[in-house]
């Protein structure tokens, strides 16, 4: 069951594309990280699915349908934007008629319950909220609306660390108890490595790289040797970054079999070390190794 | 959503109408009684201004604001990605405003049309006017229902630049520009063509003439253009002098001196009116007459219809143009 | 029951975590059959969890037959690690508290006996596989 589909999705902003030949299949169920530096397209691809934006070029399939096409797609996908916005002059309660009016599937209970648990107070105008209470009365709009797939852009940014361990845990609980699927983009990588278990990486508008958490830590391995050049690695070895000291070589390879070349100390990565190793090559394919020459 | 965009709108919607009841209990007081006119000038203009200016401010405060607030804040993030589609967040917010608002430019016409009446039946009857009779472009477009459709075009007009401009204050200038471009060009390129004008041809006679108009030269007074009396109530558009193939004759041939009254005499001798009577006499021989174009006051309500059909249509041609462009909003 | 937590020093990832926890647990005494391991929910509530996490980590243990799921009830403890084992582990440890100390008056300070005791640790490991 695929919950996000997209096949050579492009967005251009006048000159710039902000997101370029994006071909992905995110799986439903799951919990999906997207990553990028600023700049990389992150918020483009979730508005294209959330059906904010147009594509350029491509086509992008969100639960089975075009988003933003109809009340039954949107009743299926929840957006919060990166700024959580929220009317300023309308308050709490209010905003929680607002999603009961416009959401045939609203969980009136579920969002009641949240905002007491998160010490909202209903009568307040939300003008008044902190940036982390905000976020918490859009993500409560965004959940209990009850939908398929939960887009969150940079959700927990203005939360301080308790109130973000909080939201991540209702929003988990969420995923547990409602079979939602979730792609939520964040620059804190160890809230990530908890709540994800696919991971996009996006880097300067194109995706570098895609998968299953697991499976992506399982096939990168860290190669620690003495120094020589990375062409002699076998074909099946596919490197990810180089670094040379004038004795030592430090490859980061992904591969799906054992390493068994005995002269390489081999290590494993968390998901930050593997996160940061794909930020920091863009598109490194077996570079030479031009200071040996 | 009804209940959203009315929460949105109805602090703007409540102080207009609240300053319309206030404007409706000020005239109902002062309504003029036949007779002197004299102390009204002010509350005529006034109201006069009042509806023209009230269309305007509702596409410019309440329109407006309506897109670009949202936009601004991001709060279309929130309330498009609700179930919700955009098309019927615009349709309901066009469902509110736009009624609101055509009520609002009614009533206030309505109620200022009747506070007005004795001085446009007033008008209507006299040629010489003190007060414009309200067939006249700037007296017509604050009477009858009219700016009904002017509020409703101006609303949506709002609406549709904001959607393009996406900022509030620019989005305000510009709804404000357009929507004056378009009154102004409206009653002198577009209402002759829908109405045609009633087209007389009047003989010269010294009765029919209701004024000369001249210029000083070395010979004396030479006579520019006559003026003959026009119907009452009307819009005059031409009052002209033609020659026998139609052509406007500006200035008048030397021959029409003869027409003219002796100077310093007051009253004309029996010998004047005999001379001016055989000079208009000549000119009719010579094929000059003079063109009227005027719209009767008799057309008043036909035109009040004509123009707000006129003005709802190019509201709807509006609405069409934001929903295609919503489309592409983001 | 016991109560899982995450050590982001660790290394390793959240579900082998979860894994090596209930292992420990079994292996020291503190699960024994029939136990109920925490419910998913609330594991996900607790720890902000990915709830595959868990589940991915409760399936792990049943394959290996330590644990058994009970559809709507929950998840029950069927194996056990400790028994035999846990009579053998006093001695050890006192073994390996003679051999620290051993180390100590050798001159080794704890990052050497650390690193000494991981290395050896792995290699023999890596010869078992081999």
């Amino acid at each position: 069951m695929t919950v996000l589909r997209a096949q050579g999705l492009g967005k251009k902003y006048k000159r710039r594309w902000a997101l370029t030949g994006c071909t992905l299949d995110v799986p439903a169920g799951h919990v999906t990280g997207l990553v990028g530096p600023n700049g990389a397209g992150k918020s483009t691809l979730l508005g294209l699915a959330a059906g904010m934006l147009e594509p350029s070029s491509g086509t992008i399939e969100v639960c089975g349908g075009v988003p933003g096409s109809g009340p039954a797609q949107l009743a299926k996908v929840g957006f919060v934007a990166q700024n959580t916005p929220v009317y300023a002059n309308l308050t709490v309660e209010e905003h929680l008629r607002l999603g009961a009016r416009l959401n045939p599937g609203w969980d009136d209970e579920l969002a009641h319950e949240r905002i007491a648990r998160i010490g909202l107070d209903p009568a307040q105008a939300a003008g008044k909220l902190s940036g982390g209470q905000r976020a918490q009365l859009a993500l409560t709009l965004g959940i209990a609306k009850r939908p398929e797939l939960l887009l969150l852009d940079e959700p927990v940014a203005s939360l301080d660390p308790l109130a973000r361990r909080e939201f991540l845990q209702d929003l988990m609980e969420a995923v547990a108890e409602h079979g939602l699927s979730v792609v939520m983009s964040s620059h804190l990588i160890a809230d990530l490595e908890r709540v994800c278990d696919h991971l996009i990486v996006l880097v300067d508008s194109r995706i570098r790289l895609t998968g299953d958490v697991d499976d992506l830590l399982a096939t990168h391995r860290r190669l620690t040797g003495p120094r020589r050049d990375v062409d002699t690695l076998p074909a099946d070895q596919r490197v990810v970054s180089v670094r040379h000291t004038d004795r030592q070589t430090t490859v980061l390879v992904r591969t799906e079999a054992p390493i068994l070349d005995p002269s390489w100390d081999v290590g494993e990565l968390d998901l930050e070390d593997l996160i940061l190793a794909y930020l920091t090559n863009p598109g490194v394919e077996r570079p030479n190794l031009g200071v040996v020459r | 959503m009804t209940w959203l965009t009315w929460r949105q709108l109805r602090f703007p919607v409540v102080s207009v109408y609240a300053a319309l009841a206030l404007i409706g209990v000020g005239l109902a007081v002062s309504r003029p009684v036949r007779g002197g006119f004299g102390d009204q000038e002010f509350p005529y203009l006034g109201s006069l201004l009042a509806v023209q200016l009230l269309p305007a401010v509702l596409g410019v405060f309440w329109g407006v604001p309506m897109i670009t607030r949202e936009l601004e804040t991001g709060t279309h993030n929130l309330v498009w990605n609700q179930s919700v589609t955009r098309s019927r967040w615009l349709a309901v917010k066009l469902g509110v405003g736009v009624p609101a608002a055509m009520v609002a430019a009614g009533v206030l016409s309505l109620v200022v049309t009747w506070w007005a009446d004795p001085i446009d039946s007033a008008a209507a009857l006299e040629t010489e006017r003190s007060f414009e009779p309200r067939i006249t472009p700037l007296v017509f477009v604050a009477r009858g229902i009219a700016p009904i459709g002017y509020a409703a075009f101006a609303f949506v007009l709002g609406i549709a630049v904001a959607i393009l401009l996406r900022r509030t204050v620019t989005a305000m200038a510009v709804t404000l520009v357009v929507y004056a471009a378009v009154q102004l060009a409206v009653p002198f390129a577009v209402r002759p063509h829908v109405l045609p004008p009633v087209e007389e041809s009047v003989t010269l006679t010294a009765r029919s003439i209701a004024g000369v108009q001249t210029e000083e030269s070395p010979n004396g007074y030479v006579p520019q253009s006559l003026r003959v009396l026009e119907p009452a109530g009307s819009w005059v558009l031409a009052n002209e002098t033609v020659d026998a193939n139609g052509a406007v004759v500006r200035p008048l041939p030397a021959a029409v001196g003869d027409c003219m009254p002796a100077e310093g005499t007051e009253p004309p001798t029996l010998a004047d009116l005999d001379r001016m009577r055989e000079c208009f006499a000549r000119l009719s021989y010579l094929g000059y007459r003079q063109h009227l174009a005027y719209q009767p006051a008799s057309r008043f309500w036909p035109a009040q219809w004509v123009e707000l059909a006129v003005f709802l249509a190019l509201s709807a041609l509006v609405t069409w143009f934001c929903f295609r462009r919503l489309r592409h909003l983001s | 029951m016991i109560e899982f937590h995450l050590d982001g020093k660790s290394g390793l990832s959240p579900y082998q975590q979860l894994v090596r926890q209930v292992r420990h647990a079994l292996r020291l005494g503190l699960l024994s059959e029939g136990d109920q391991l925490p419910k998913v929910k609330d594991v996900v509530a607790d720890l902000a969890i990915n709830p595959n996490t868990v589940l991915k980590a409760y399936r792990e243990l049943e394959h290996d037959g330590l644990v058994a799921a009970r559809p709507g009830v929950g998840t029950f403890v069927t194996g056990t690690l400790s028994g035999t084992s846990l009579a053998a582990l006093a001695p050890l440890r006192q073994d390996l508290r003679r051999w620290l100390a051993k180390a100590r008056r050798a001159g080794l300070d704890e990052e050497s006996i650390e690193a000494l005791f991981l290395t050896t640790f792995r290699a023999a490991a890596k010869e078992d596989i081999a």
